[in-house]
């Protein structure tokens, strides 16, 4: 358990984190679970059921489509959540730049999970408000 | 190194694939961690003695999770014959004299009472070469496997919690008559406990951050197994067990018991209980010595190096991994649901599996594919999701895959792991596979490669998970079509009874 302990101090400082208590970090450190990818390895399949939710802990993804590269994401980020909460497969791969670490979260439990955690679920609204208004303005 | 279940089906493999190869453990028989655990001498996993299937054929494996894997009849299935019938949950002592059978019959040779003790890598004339220090001298290898379970006891650093035996040092039942029990931990292991003390413990408390999994719930492996779900319901029914979701902050001796700050994790203040003793049910960890020296990454709480999908360390190649260890290649847990590569009956497979690529890639091994004719396609694969053990244990996990080349014709390419398929690119094929969903569901799914695109398609599932029907093999003969196979005569043709057939 000190692992879990010290996975919840890794997540004491990311944003997604930021408002939850001890004993919520606590929580969170046994509710995710923590995961591995190799560099090239993919993370999210385009088009594949099945996938879930998973925020950075250490190293860096591409979120890939059309063989092309449209975001980065690194430490703190979070991804699979679209797919996850729509319940649609994901529209573009995500690809390992990097050895890296992982939180996973079943689809399944990112609903309960946020229900039980607003604080979570507003960061993560304002995740997803800034992207938004970053491609409003990409697109003029 | 190993001689628990993954040791020896390995070994096992190899041999009939003519790889030469030594098994070492530093144990003095077989049998792994079945050799000390469950505690309560009972395992969570069972075998039927009267199942669907023949005892004995491939589609049998399916119903028993304990016996490894052979070609030759009288080596298969053997855990059945060694149950005394007053339960489908084998003994301790059953399973572990299943294990030891298995080796001696099958021929297993195990250097016994030789400890693996350093690892170092070394150049040679013929390349780089792995150099393992054990009790009896060196064994110098150019591929070396560890099967070495997860089966360290772990403590955690929170204040206090030497005061707290770990589960692997837990007193016989009867000494806790009367007592007042904590159990830090609300997995398996605590739940075993817990089932186990429910006659002699005044009251027992279990607490960790968050909320009991329940298997039932989860669908899957992971959670408290049905049969360790007793202490849960007294839990419910306010009958002297508690189940918090609380972390520990810690414990202190105070006289002849113990006091145990938790603090919960829906907040507020923290809570002291008085109990006479605590077990720390904190789990267990691979025991990998210094291979993470040696450049082996390993990840969570269970410290499990980080794998290929062929069980091979991510970041030493050269470096493998079987048995249970093997489920830190964790595929790609579509809708959260692990393969059962944790337990034998996923394990068995991907042992065999990696027989076959380590033959393959080091060895020079080249086995003839199978080669189907056109009218064959679409049976086979009916009866693969039908009955294949493979698929039915290692959910989205393993996959048949048949090839279609041009050039070389129809092939049988045998069992791959899915992320490997969907990963490596090749010919046009199609990869079979069983999957689950969170609501419960059970299904085929196949896998179309064409011109290097993978498509899924996930195809219907039915109540009694028979998938022999005219629905499926109209789906399937759709998608035979994308690959240039006309099966349309066989959409209507009965599946023909392959399934006892040994499959290497």
């Amino acid at each position: 358990m000190a692992q879990l302990m010290e996975l919840a101090d890794e997540l004491a400082p990311l944003a997604l984190f930021a408002d939850l208590s001890r004993p919520q970090l606590d929580a969170a450190a046994h509710t995710f679970e923590e995961v591995w990818f190799g560099e090239g390895e993919r993370i999210l399949r385009e088009g594949l059921t099945g996938s879930g939710f998973y925020v950075i802990l250490e190293g860096q993804v591409a979120v890939r489509t059309g063989g092309r590269d449209a975001a980065t994401l690194g430490r703190g980020d979070f991804f699979g959540e679209v797919s996850a909460l729509l319940g649609e497969p994901p529209s573009a791969d995500v690809v390992a730049l990097q050895s890296m670490r992982c939180l996973h979260l079943a689809a399944s439990a990112l609903h309960d999970f946020l229900i039980a955690h607003p604080a979570v679920m507003y960061r993560m609204l304002l995740d997803q408000t800034r992207r938004l208004r970053t491609t409003t303005r990409a697109r003029g | 190194m190993g001689s628990g279940p993954g040791g020896l089906q390995l070994s096992y493999s190899l041999r009939r694939l003519g790889v030469d190869h030594a098994v070492i453990s530093s144990d003095p028989a077989a049998g792994g961690m079945f050799r000390r655990w469950p505690f309560f001498q009972r395992l969570l996993s069972w075998t039927k003695p009267y199942a669907p299937a023949e005892r004995g054929s491939r589609a049998y494996e399916r119903f028993d999770w304990n016996s490894l894997l052979a070609e030759e009849p009288r080596n298969r299935a053997l855990m059945a014959g060694l149950m005394d019938g007053t339960s489908y949950f084998p003994s301790r002592p059953e399973m572990e004299r299943n294990l030891v059978g298995f080796a001696d019959r099958a021929g297993v040779r195990v250097r016994y009472g030789c400890r693996w003790e350093a690892t170092r890598r070394e150049s040679g004339p013929d390349g780089e070469r792995f150099v393992l220090e054990t009790s009896d001298g060196e064994y110098r290898c150019r591929v070396a496997v560890f099967a070495v379970g997860v089966a360290e006891p772990y403590v955690p650093a929170t204040p206090g919690l030497d005061l707290a035996p770990h589960y692997a040092d837990t007193r016989p039942a009867e000494t806790y008559a009367g007592k007042r029990i904590f159990i830090v931990g609300k997995q398996n292991s605590g739940f075993e406990l817990a089932s186990g003390l429910l006659p002699f413990a005044r009251s027992i408390v279990l607490a960790s951050p968050s909320a009991a999994k329940l298997s039932v719930v989860t669908r899957s492996l992971v959670g408290i197994r049905a049969r360790y779900l007793q202490p849960y319901e007294d839990h419910v029914l306010a009958g002297g067990v508690g189940v918090l979701e609380a972390s520990i902050d810690r414990i202190e001796r105070t006289g002849e018991t113990l006091r145990v700050t938790v603090k919960p994790s829906a907040g507020g203040d923290p809570v002291a209980f008085e109990v006479d003793e605590a077990i720390a049910a904190t789990g267990f960890v691979a025991p990998l010595r210094d291979l993470p020296a040696l450049g082996v990454a390993t990840f969570g709480s269970s410290r499990l190096p980080a794998q290929t999908p062929f069980w091979e360390s991510a970041t030493v190649p050269g470096i493998y991994f079987a048995g249970t260890i093997s489920q830190g290649a964790a595929g790609l847990k579509k809708h959260g649901l692990p393969a059962n590569s944790g337990a034998v009956h996923g394990a068995r497979y991907n042992a065999r599996l990696l027989a076959g690529h380590l033959s393959e890639e080091h060895f020079g091994v080249h086995r003839a594919a199978r080669m189907f004719a056109p009218a064959d396609v679409l049976p086979f694969l009916l009866d693969e999701i039908c009955r294949a053990p493979e698929l039915w244990h290692q959910r989205a996990y393993l996959a048949r895959v048949v090839s279609f080349d041009p050039a070389r014709g129809i092939a049988d390419e045998g069992f791959l792991p899915l992320a490997q398929f969907l990963d490596s690119g090749g010919a046009d094929a199609i990869a079979a596979t069983i999957e689950a969903n969170a609501e419960g569901a059970v299904y085929p799914v196949l896998y179309v490669r064409r011109t290097g695109t993978v498509t899924e398609h996930v195809l219907p599932g039915h109540p009694l998970h028979d998938f022999d029907t005219a629905e499926h093999r109209r789906a399937m003969a759709s998608l035979l079509a994308e690959v240039g196979i006309d099966a349309a005569a066989q959409v209507a043709a009965p599946v023909p009874p392959t399934h006892g057939a040994a499959v290497s």
